[in-house]
């Protein structure tokens, strides 16, 4: 048995019987990278020897005594989540050597728990994108078929689930950026509610929606690894005092009679591939199968989503990316003319050469949408209809238990296929963008193939309600077993 | 709407970025497209809507405002990380004449 292929409920249950040490779980993924990355390319950074060390940490603590559900699981870390001694990158060239002096906070709580950081893995530059094809280190593959896209902008994460280089990996969502890798990899991913799990040490980008979260095998494991990155952090004040999401929840079976799911009209109506729709209608059936309800909804504002979004996260990049300024950290170049290096000179030209073309159009639209004059028309006006957008799904939230979408409206498309036109990558968010302006957590699971490449369904819940997804998401999964198909790599 | 060259010289000086002409010439007609694209946002009604400021509800999160020592180690690395430094300060460019 390949003991990379493990869930994280396998290997622990494995774990605990001494059947296997976290050394051997280590060496396997690791193993597994060196096989097959040179292909995927889904890994920046593979820190072999403090992983090994990191593993045999873990076996002592097991050994002593110590129990928890991810003493000595290896995962990968999206590189713009901060790891304190090995580098941190966010895929750009402006932080090519950077080293992070502290952990996340999601870091440093699965350092506790015992978990084994394998490497860090490929993004859209500071997670700008939906293909990771704005990598500044080269784009990633999608182990499902290499000449397409793995999504993004954590497509290194979902690549590296998908292919069993790890048990789990941790991804950033700001408008889909786990769950629309995740669907296109064939894996499960949850945006969890914003302020859920603290945001501290992930490298900003759009601060009011961007929330870590879990790319995991199975929704159970999903469940695991959010209660262990959940939880109030003084160093992010929008971090929310909740109960704490019961990874048992995750196991429950049964129970979805008499549970209202809500099909959104807008979220159903053209754009959306056949195959694609095919597939989900087949998941709705068998949901029904299983005992759910569903009722048509009506979310009208939700073809301003995208839009909205355009404005609020470049807005909020040229804020949060202000500060690469050739000074504290990173990239720094001067005119080699000693008199022209003057301070302006080190900020534009650190920055010209620093980021790539996504991050400096991203810089350019927000620095315009908030200056003098067009700050009410466009930020303002964006602010507003997010309200709108808000208040209407957590109406419609009143009346259902959940909601089911898509998650993208087609399969994996091809390298370069969409990277010239940057409104038509953008469009690439449309089932997404909603539960991220709300705030409302969301999850992708497998659910079936078209073209035999993977297609997700999206589930949006109520505010801190993750359990209900990892609830009606377990048992589908229990029922189908999509969740059990592998690429080939 | 298009965006003058002017304009985006502009905004690329408010935004601290030295671009190419080349870039100055592209950034200049997608900035465009995506701008007409957000236009739609215009249509939508939002008398008497408030703005977003945040999704959760949390109101005034107060902290003492108190000194954190940071970790002598954590000290190093962050100063190791800047380009340029002269014992445990960062060196910055004259920024008074």
């Amino acid at each position: 048995m390949k003991l990379n292929t493990l869930t994280i409920k396998q290997a622990g249950e494995m774990l605990a019987k001494k059947e296997i040490t976290s050394v051997d779980l280590t060496k396997a993924c690791l193993k597994q990278i060196k096989e097959t990355d040179g292909k995927i390319k889904a890994c920046l950074t593979v820190c072999e020897k403090e992983a090994l060390n990191e593993a045999k940490k873990a076996d002592e603590r097991r050994a002593s005594g110590e129990k928890g559900d991810l003493l000595g699981i290896p995962y990968l870390a999206k590189d713009n989540i901060l790891t304190s001694g090995v580098r941190t990158t966010a895929a750009s060239k402006i932080l090519k050597n950077y080293i992070a002096p502290y952990d996340a906070t999601i870091i440093k709580k699965l350092r506790q728990a015992g978990a084994v950081l394998l490497g860090k893995t490929n993004l859209d530059e500071f997670a700008h994108g939906a293909s990771t094809e704005n990598s500044a280190y080269g784009a990633t593959h999608n182990p499902w078929d290499l000449t397409r896209v793995p999504g993004g902008s954590s497509g290194g994460s979902a690549a590296a689930v998908a292919s069993d280089m790890c048990l789990f990996a941790l991804g950033t969502d700001t408008g889909g950026s786990i769950r629309c890798p995740a669907s296109f990899c064939g894996i499960t991913g949850l945006k969890p509610t914003y302020g859920r799990s603290s945001r501290f040490g992930l490298i900003a980008m759009t601060s009011s929606t961007d929330v870590p979260g879990p790319l995991t095998k199975t929704v159970a494991d999903a469940a695991v690894v959010l209660s262990a990155i959940a939880g109030v952090d003084k160093n992010d004040a929008t971090t929310v005092n909740k109960p704490h999401p019961n990874p048992l929840l995750g196991k429950e079976r049964g129970g979805l009679e008499g549970l209202t799911i809500g099909l959104p009209k807008e979220y159903f109506v053209g754009g959306t591939d056949k195959g694609v729709a095919d597939v989900i209608n087949q998941a709705i059936e068998e949901l029904k199968k299983l005992g759910v309800k569903f009722k048509q909804v009506n979310l009208p504002h939700t073809k301003y989503g995208v839009p909205v979004y355009y404005i609020i996260t470049p807005s909020e990049v040229s804020s949060n990316l202000a500060r690469f300024d050739g000074i504290k950290y990173g990239l720094s170049i001067q005119d080699t003319d000693r008199a022209k290096a003057d301070l302006m000179d080190i900020y534009t030209k650190s920055r010209g050469k620093g980021f790539g073309p996504e991050a400096k159009r991203r810089i350019m639209l927000g620095t315009y949408a908030l200056s003098a004059g067009y700050f009410d028309a466009y930020y303002l006006q964006a602010q507003k209809v997010r309200t709108k957008i808000k208040q209407e799904m957590d109406k419609v939230l009143e009346t259902v238990d959940c909601l089911l979408t898509p998650t993208a409206p087609h399969i994996a498309f091809k390298i370069g296929e969409q990277s010239s036109d940057p409104l038509k990558m953008y469009l690439e968010d449309i089932f997404v963008t909603g539960a991220s302006l709300a705030g409302l957590p969301a999850i992708t699971i497998p659910c079936g193939f078209d073209q035999g490449l993977p297609v997700g369904l999206q589930l949006i819940g109520k505010r801190f309600a993750e359990a209900m997804l990892f609830k009606i998401g377990h048992n589908y999964e229990q029922a189908t077993e999509w969740h059990l198909k592998r690429a080939k790599v | 709407m298009q965006l003058s060259k002017e304009e985006i010289q502009h905004i690329a000086k408010l935004a601290r970025l030295e671009l190419t002409e080349a870039e100055l010439k592209k950034y200049g007609g997608q900035l465009s497209a995506v701008l007409n694209y957000i236009d739609q946002l215009k249509e939508v009604d939002v008398k008497g809507i408030e703005p977003t400021a945040q999704v959760t509800g949390l109101e005034n999160v107060l902290r003492e405002d108190a000194v954190r020592d940071w970790d002598e180690k954590e000290i190093e690395q962050a100063l190791k990380d800047a380009p340029e430094r002269e014992e445990r300060f960062i060196k910055v460019k004259r920024i008074i004449e």
